[in-house]
Formats: C-alpha cells, structure tokens, sequence
C-alpha cells in the first residue's frame, strides 16, 4: 500500500515536471510578458495522482485476465455466443429490425450521424478485405474513397447521369484505381507498403487540389443532386431517412458480401498470404492475383460508399480526403479486431461516434479522441472482438482451438 | 468498454433533453468553425467573438426579453463534419447560425440550413460563389468576397506600384487559390502587366526557399501571394534572406496581427488589402478590450468579423421582434448595425454594405492604411 | 548554375531537417519494428519548449547564443522526457501484442499530444525568436545561402558524428545493435533490452528536438500541428533510405529534400508531394527494401 502511495507520489512528480512548460508558462515574446499557471500545475498532479492508482490497477487486471485465458484457453462470452447460429440468427434478426425503426424514433441530426457511422462501417469491412484478411497493410484507403465521391460528384455535375447509375460505376472505378496501385508494390512487405499507400492516398488528394479544371481544384464541387426516389421531392428530413436506409441497405449488402468472402477459395488464399507469404505462394497459390484481388476488392467498397457520401454532404472538396481519415478507417478495423466483421461494425460505431457524443466535451473533444484510441489499444491490443477462423472438426475429438 | 460508451451515449442523452427542456425561454444563437484540428486557429476567434457578444447581451436583458443561449460546435472545416454540425444545430432548434468559417464547409451546411430556415452569417467565408450564384438566399457575411480583394491588389500592383512582372502564388486552398486565381485573371485582363508564374505552394511545409529562388529567376517585380499568414511571413522571411526587393502584396488572410508578431522586420514594406481601418472605431476597440480582459491575449483571424456578425444576428432579431426567418432576413436586409467592421446592412445577395476594403503596407510594426 | 546551387543547398538544408527526424523513426523501427507516428509531436513538443524557454530567457535579460544553447538544451530535456513517458505508456504495455495494435495506439497518441499543445498553449501560429544571428562574413553569399542554413547544416551534422561514434564505439551502442538484431538473444547475454528501448526513444526524441529546435528558429514560427507534415516526410524518408538502417535515414532524408526541391525549382512547386512519393515508389520497385535497405532473406 505504501509502495504504491509512493510510487503514485512519483509519478506525479514526474509529470508536474513533464508538463510544466507547457502547461504552467506562456509567454508572450512580443509583450514581453510571462504568464505563471499555478493552478494547472497543481490539477495536473493531483490528476496525474490519481490516474496512476487507476492506471495500475487496469493494468494489474488485465495482467490477471491474461493469465486466465492463457490457463482457460477459452474465448470470451461473446465470441462463444456468436458461435452459435441459433443465438446469431436471432440477434441479427433483433438488430436488422432496430436498425430499420431508428429513423422513426430518432431526430434527424440521429440519422445524419448514424450514415456517417454507417459510412464506415463499409469503409472499414473493404479495408478489412485488404489489411485484416490479406494482411496488406494500407494508410491511403481514403483515395479510393475520393474516387468514389469525386466520380459521382463530375458524373452528375458533366452529365447529369444519377445516384443509381453511378454506385456500381463508382465501385468498379475504386477496384480499377486499386489494381493500378497495386501492380507497382506486388514486391513490396509491411511497413514498405504502408508508406507506398500512404503516398497514394497524398499523391490523389494533391491531384485533385492543382488539377482545377479536372477536379475544380480546392473549391470543390457543390449541389451534387441526393439519391432520387422516382424524382420526389423531398424535404431534408426525409431525404435523410431515405438515405439511411440505401445505407443500411448497403451495409447489410458488404456485410453478405464480405462474408461469403471471408470464407471462398480467395478468401482462404488471403489468410494464407498474410499468415505466411512463402508457404502459401509454395502451394500453389498465384501471389499476384490474390493480392490484386485484395486491393481490388478492397478499394470496391471504398469506391462505391464513396459515391454515396458525396451525395449525402451534397458538397465535396479535397480536404474530406486527408490522411487523418485514412488512419480512421485503418483505426476501426484494428480496434474492432482485424478479420472479425462484428469488431468492425462496432469498432465504425465506437470511432465515429464517440466524437460525436463528446461534442459535449467541445474543446477536450479530440484529446479525449486520442486519449480513447490509446486506452483501448492498450487494454485489448487484440481488438474488441478478434476474427475467429471457423474450424471443422471431428466431434468425437476433444475440442482444441488457438486463436488463430 | 460497452458500458461506458453506453454510459456516454446516455449522458449525452440527458444533456440533449436538459437542453431541450429550457429550449423555449431562449434565442438560441448556432456558432459553427474549426474548433479543433489544423485550421482552428481560424475559427476559435469567431467562437469566443460570439461568446463575449451573448455575455454582454445577456449581462444588458437578453434579446427580445430572452436570454441567449449558444450552440457551439466544431466541423474541423470539413464539409461531412460541417453537415453533421449543421443537422446538430438545426435539430437544437437553432435560430441562427454563425459560421462556417472554411468557404467549403459553408457552403455544405448552406442547403440545410436552407430547407431548415436559419439564417447564417459566415465571418470569414469569402467564396465569391456564396452570394453570387443566388443558391443560398439564407446566406450573410461581414467579409467581402474574394473578387473584390483580388480586383483591388491586382489594381494596386499595376497602377500604384507600377510593377510590369508579376508572380501569383498560392497555399492550394479554397481561399487563397481562388484569390489567385482571380488575380491572375485581372493581370492577364488588364494588359499591364504579365504573370510570370503561377503556382501553388504546400502549407505546412518546412520551407519555401526553392520556389522563392525561381520567383527570383523568373525577374518577378511583385510577388501576389493568396492564403493566409503563416505561409505568408515564411515567404517574407525567405525573401528578406535572400535578399530579394519583389514588392510582397496580398489578401485579409494576411493582414492579421499574428503576420506582424511572426514575420517581425521581415514584414516591414509588405501590402495587403484588408477590411477598412476601423481602430478608430469605437466598438472595434471595444471588442479587442473585451477579449484582452478576458484572454490576456489578442484575438486572432476574424475576431472582428465574428464580433460583428454575432451583433448584426442578434440585432436582427431583436429589429424584427421575433425570431421568424422571413422577418429576420428581411431586418438583416434593412436595418443597419453598428458593429466593429463598420455601420452595415446586406444587400439582397448577402454581403455586407459598408465593409469598405483598403489596401495596408506595414510600417514600423504595425498596418497603415495606404488607400 | 547558381540557381542549381542554390536549389541544391535548399535541399540540402531540408534534407538534413528530415535526416534528423528520420533517424528518431529509423532507429526505433529497427528495435522494434514499430512506426512511432506519435514521432512528429515530439519535434513539435520541443520546438514549442524551446519557445518557451527563449521568452523566458530573453524577457529576463540574456540575450545571443547563450539563449540558443539553453533553450536547445531544455528543448532536447522534455522531448526525450515525453519520448520516455510516451514508450512507458503507449508502446510497452502493447509488446507482445498483434504488430498493427501499436501502430494505432501511436495514431491516437499523436492525436493526443496535439491537441495536449493545442489546448495548453494556443491554436495560433507564435513568433520563434530569431536566435540564430546573421554572420557578417555570410553576407557576400547570403542570396545563396545564409547563415541559419550555414547552422542547421554544421549542426545536423556534428549530430549525425556524434550518434555514429555513439552506436559505433560505445557498449550502450553495442547492446543497441544486439538487440536490434535479436531481442532474445540480446536477452540472454545480459542486456537490459527494456532500457535500451527506453534509451532508443530518447535518443530519437533527442534528434527530433533538435531538427525541431533549428527549424523553428530558422522560419521563425511554431504550430501545435507542424509535427504531422514533418513527421510523414520523415517517416517517407526513413523508408526510402530503407527503415531500420542509419546511414540509410540519412541518405533518404537528403535524397528526400533534393527530390522536393528541384522539382519545385524546375518543375511546379503544385506537384512537389506527387514527385517526393512518386521517386519513392520508383526506388521502392528497383529496390524493395529500400536504398540502403538490407533485403532480409527469407528462410523457410
């Protein structure tokens, strides 16, 4: 007890010191004036103080739970209850039902951030296809998103040609864009990858801002006409509903989609890629094929929620697509659980709405952001629900399960 | 971790209906901007502009017997970000709206606030297409658009300065790249004078030292600079470094008083067009006292805009007597306001009448008005 | 020609900036292959020290190289004190654990620290005090080249000096290489491998701090957000000279503000990103590991 009194005594003397000129001074050179915070420092040590104890008995916990599951070997509740198709099924039922009477409830600012949500979802399920399955690792997943949008937004402003002519075109654009980034880099490993994409993702968003005439540059492109429901009229709240609802539509769509995947010929041969890249091109598999088909795939679904952003904001302009957002998406699939398409669904919930609801929080919102991602990763690094390889097994042998 | 955004989602829940219950008793007054991310130093200013109007309002009776509540939230300049501000907002029942400082982010909220009937007042927005294309009958601004400043630089290098070689340089955003491309357009249209390069540099960047060499090889006389004062006084400095006499002439994004505290000498004999001097204004000083009293520091880019904005909103409403969108913008239309960027009213597309531009040198440390 | 020279000193002076920030990548990516994209808010961090420390400075009455000296040495003081608390907090609980999940926790970290800055100090750009002077005998060739690019790059690379000699010649250097080569093995001959990744993050820090300290004085301005801009070049500049080699980070780096500033020079500053990431996927395909970048051979 009193080892850890002073251990916390410590700590916070080491952040008072940390934090001190940052947080105690300001100057102002052209005034010639310093300002002292006293009080600050004195939150910050208090604060430090006590976080520490919380900190330590977290962490203390999560070391326990560790040890637990190193001896119990067993998954969580969760992962036991999704096993069984009779509970999944009916939670899915439950879900898709709640999902559809949520516009009719909620208050349109609800709907507006639950697409955003939605939007996601999509975003981080195709990026799943390429980092958690294939194991490529990708931080400029936002150009094939750009693509989608910017497609829809010159298609209907040039040609005036509709939302619903323009979600596959968008998506097959996002897969060929995919497939020209990924020739390039088939040689390339981990982390050279990473910052080849981030490149990309750089080099697109830079293409759009100089090429004026191409893009219309930084002003971006406005009044890009909303989804059209047989040429109604409609007001923005039940423009908003509509919306919502190609959007669940859309997710449910990736969710089959990605799970029938997950689980073909192309999508085994992805696992294999990433578990080990030599073994798996000794059995046969064609490494070209499978990692274009990745990115292909991948890029597919950020082309096509692409296209329905953009006609969701209604506006465009280059700084939607930075490389904050790429590590956004990429933050969803790794603290949902790489692989696992649940984790995903409620890593896109936890990312893009917990800013929202710390609104509350106006100025700390962000630091509270970074603070979160932080913490999660650290007390479930593996993700809030990790991919669980479905196994076939004899019944009669006595069940023995990794985790994959 | 489910239980704590659970646990989050339901305060924020109570917070909304806490809000809500006293929604009747209030003039509810949206403020929207970069509050966070790498352009909020762009709208933080407006936020805390607004927050000493509502104090001193409410501290003097309200508007219409009613106090004013503020509605504050961020949009980080991006237009997705902005409508979901924008829906936030409107579902708060919010009358009017100040905001949205990027040109972008406002006119992504604009076709909400439209179908919804709010009011918004952008102190920094200065996209010529908000007013002039006729889309958005619910827009006001206290700037003036970015023509009118284009127009009145391209004017000033040609005929003042005399200058024949002209270099236009941008920072690749929406504003500074659509002032320059308007001044461009007015050099090449004037006959006087040519553009010897036109290009965009990246903000943020370390350095501009080679694409301040080539302005140099190119014998540019004057160097037409179009985003904001960061760039701005790197560009500056470079140039007094290496010792070069280019005339420096650019938009309000630089004349900002942090231009002058970061480019210090450098920035001696720099021009840029900017709102009319004001300091003589008595609520003009009034503002920056008020926010020296309450920061300890300056206020930062369009303070002042925000300031009058957040005036000429509320005086609107207390002019009409209510809070109806029809009366309201027809008072923004009609009656003048005393505010710290002048005495304005909007003409019927949005912008401001009595916001006059100048053009400013800097001498001795501080902006001096040429013309 | 002198417009080649000056192109090529400008970047040569940008380079050895990202040089400086790329080896603090570089070196903790060949410990523990991690991307410590939280990297960049520590240049930021000890830029913003430095300020700090130099208005104190300055406002109580020192003045000249003595304020420069102080303020660097406090600057590099809290950017390794924040590089070591960072790995404590953000990095080592995550060892052991799936590669990507550190990689996230460093986004959020970054995020994080800049808005700590942002909300500490303020969201406006501050005025850096010009601490480097003007030399006299500068002055002939002060359109080529002046005297903070004279210092930054004398600097950066006395730096570079010095942290060879130190990985090279000394045993701390020794077990910094043992470990990067085989963490268990180093385990197993008596390295305290946790110190010498502590010691790792605040040797880069320590760099970063520097390049934070000199960039700052030489465009005169700090940000809460000029880490991220940095922070990625660097990062490109590490991989291109191929990540986890030093000489390498320092050959990309240089290669890196060459690329940007001729391009800028000759072609169109509008295009300088697309020809920086455009060279690196080119020397990415003809060398896959980058230029310096030992191919690590696979063995089945």
């Amino acid at each position: 007890m009193l080892k850890d009194f002073k251990q916390s005594i410590l700590i916070s003397i080491w952040f008072v010191f940390l934090t001190f000129p940052l947080m105690a001074v300001r100057v102002n050179t052209t005034e010639q004036m310093v300002e002292w915070r006293w009080m600050t420092i004195l939150w910050v040590a208090i604060g430090s103080f006590v976080l520490s104890y919380a900190w330590r008995y977290f962490l203390a916990k999560k070391q326990l739970k560790k040890k637990d599951d190193e001896e119990g070997g067993k998954h969580s509740k969760l992962q036991l209850l999704m096993e069984d198709m009779n509970f999944r099924y009916k939670a899915m039922g439950v879900l898709l039902v709640l999902a559809l009477v949520f516009p009719l409830v909620f208050d349109t600012y609800q709907n507006t951030i639950m697409i955003s949500a939605l939007i996601y979802v999509v975003l981080g399920l195709g990026l799943n296809i390429s980092v958690g399955l294939a194991g490529l690792l990708d931080l400029g997943y936002v150009a094939f998103f750009a693509v989608g949008a910017y497609s829809y937004a010159l298609l209907n402003y040039h040609f005036d040609l509709g939302f619903w002519t323009i979600l596959p075109v968008g998506g097959i654009l996002g897969c060929l864009f995919g497939v020209v980034l990924g020739f390039p880099i088939l040689r390339l490993r981990g982390d050279y990858l990473a910052i080849v994409t981030l490149g990309f993702g750089m080099i697109i968003k830079v293409v759009l801002e100089n090429w004026s005439s191409f893009s219309f540059g930084p002003s971006g492109i406005a009044n890009i006409d909303k989804p059209g429901l047989f040429g109604m009229d409609m007001n923005i709240d039940s423009s908003t509903i509509y919306i919502y609802y190609i959007m669940i539509a859309l997710v449910v769509f990736t969710i089959l989609i990605t799970n029938r995947l997950k689980n073909s010929r192309i999508g085994r041969a992805w696992i294999a890629l990433r578990e080990d890249e030599i073994a798996c091109v000794a059995m046969g598999i064609d490494m070209a094929r499978t990692k274009l088909s990745a990115y292909a795939l991948g890029a597919f679904w950020a082309g096509m929620v692409g296209v329905l952003f953009a006609a969701k904001t209604t506006f465009i302009n280059p700084a939607s697509f930075t490389f904050m957002e790429s590590a956004i998406i990429l933050s969803i699939v790794v603290l949902g659980g790489m692989g696992s398409i649940l984790g995903v669904i409620l890593g896109a919930f936890i990312l893009i709405l917990l800013p929202e609801y710390l609104r509350a929080f106006s100025e700390y919102r962000m630091l509270a952001f970074g603070a979160a991602m932080v913490l999660m990763m650290i007390f479930r690094p593996q993700g809030i629900i990790s991919g669980i390889r479905t196994k076939y097994e004899y019944k009669e042998l006595k069940e023995e399960t990794d985790n994959g | 971790m489910k239980k704590f955004t659970v646990l989050l989602s339901t305060a924020a829940l109570l917070l909304s209906l806490a809000t809500a219950g006293f929604a009747a008793d209030t003039i509810k007054l949206g403020v929207a901007g970069p509050h966070s991310g790498d352009l909020a130093p762009y709208g933080i200013p407006s936020m805390k502009a607004a927050q000493l109007v509502v104090k001193k309002i409410n501290a003097a009776g309200g508007v219409l017997g009613k106090q004013v509540e503020l509605l504050i939230q961020d949009d980080q300049c991006k237009p997705e970000m902005a409508t979901n501000a924008a829906t936030k907002l409107v579902t708060d029942g919010a009358h009017v709206v100040l905001g949205h400082i990027c040109s972008g982010a406002t006119k992504a909220a604009l076709g909400i606030y439209n179908d919804a009937k709010v009011p918004v007042m952008s102190p920094s927005a200065t996209n010529p297409a908000l007013t002039q294309s006729g889309d958005y009958p619910n827009f006001f601004r206290t700037i003036a658009s970015d023509d009118m400043q284009a127009r009145m630089a391209v004017d000033f290098t040609i005929n003042d300065l005399g200058m024949k070689k002209v270099a236009v340089l941008h920072d690749k955003g929406d504003y500074g790249k659509g002032f320059a491309e308007f001044a461009k357009k007015f050099l090449e249209e004037s006959g006087k004078a040519e553009v010897v390069l036109f290009e965009g540099v990246t903000p943020g960047a370390m350095d501009y030292s080679s694409i301040i060499q080539k302005v140099r090889r190119e014998k540019a006389e004057a160097l037409i600079w179009g985003g904001y004062h960061p760039e701005a006084s790197k560009i500056v400095a470079q140039m007094k470094r290496k010792r070069m006499k280019a005339a420096f002439v650019s938009d309000d994004g630089v004349k900002d008083d942090s231009f002058l505290k970061v480019a210090g000498k450098s920035a001696e004999g720099a021009y840029m067009t900017g709102p009319r001097d004001l300091s003589g204004n008595a609520l003009n000083k009034a503002a920056n006292d008020e926010f020296k009293a309450e920061y300890g520091a300056d206020p930062g880019a369009f303070f002042q805009e925000g300031y009058s904005a957040a005036l000429a909103l509320l005086n609107a409403i207390e002019k009409a007597g209510t809070t109806d969108y029809d009366k309201v913008v027809a008072a923004l239309r009609t009656e003048y306001v005393e505010t710290p960027v002048g005495k304005i009213k909007f003409d019927a597309r949005g912008d401001a009448e009595g916001v006059g531009f100048s053009v400013y040198t800097v001498e001795n440390g501080a902006f001096k008005e040429l013309k | 020609m002198d417009y080649f020279l000056e192109l090529f000193l400008g970047g040569l002076t940008r380079g050895s900036i990202y040089a400086l920030i790329a080896l603090g990548y570089t070196m903790v990516y060949g410990i523990i292959q991690l991307i410590n994209f939280a990297h960049g808010e520590i240049y930021m961090i000890g830029a913003f020290v430095a300020l700090i420390v130099a208005g104190i400075l300055t406002i109580y009455g020192f003045a000249g190289i003595s304020v420069l000296v102080l303020a660097a040495i406090a600057a590099i003081i809290w950017a390794c004190a924040y590089g070591y608390t960072l790995e404590k907090i953000a990095y080592r609980p995550l060892r052991g654990a799936p590669r990507l999940s550190p990689l996230i926790s460093a986004i959020g970290m970054s995020i994080f620290l800049q808005n700590y800055v942002l909300l500490a100090q303020t969201s406006d750009f501050l005025p850096f005090p010009n601490l480097i002077p003007d030399f006299e005998f500068m002055e002939p060739v002060a359109h080529i080249i002046g005297s903070p690019e004279l210092v930054i790059l004398i600097t950066t690379f006395v730096t570079m000096i010095l942290l060879t000699l130190l990985i090279k010649k000394t045993k701390v250097g020794k077990a910094m290489r043992a470990t990067q080569q085989d963490m268990s093995m180093a385990r197993l001959v008596g390295i305290n491998v946790d110190r010498i990744i502590s010691l790792t993050f605040i040797i880069g820090s320590a760099l970063a701090a520097i390049g934070g300290v000199l960039v700052a004085s030489y465009i005169g301005q700090v940000n809460f957000y000029i880490g991220f801009l940095a922070g990625v070049k660097a990062f490109t500049a590490a991989v291109l000279g191929g990540i986890g080699s030093i000489p390498g980070a320092v050959l990309g780096g240089l290669v890196l503000g060459w690329t940007e500033s001729f391009a800028a020079g000759y072609v169109s500053s509008d295009y300088e990103d697309v020809f920086a990431f455009g060279l690196l996927v080119l020397i990415l395909i003809l060398r896959p590991a980058g230029i310096l970048g030992k191919a690590r051979k696979q063995k089945v």
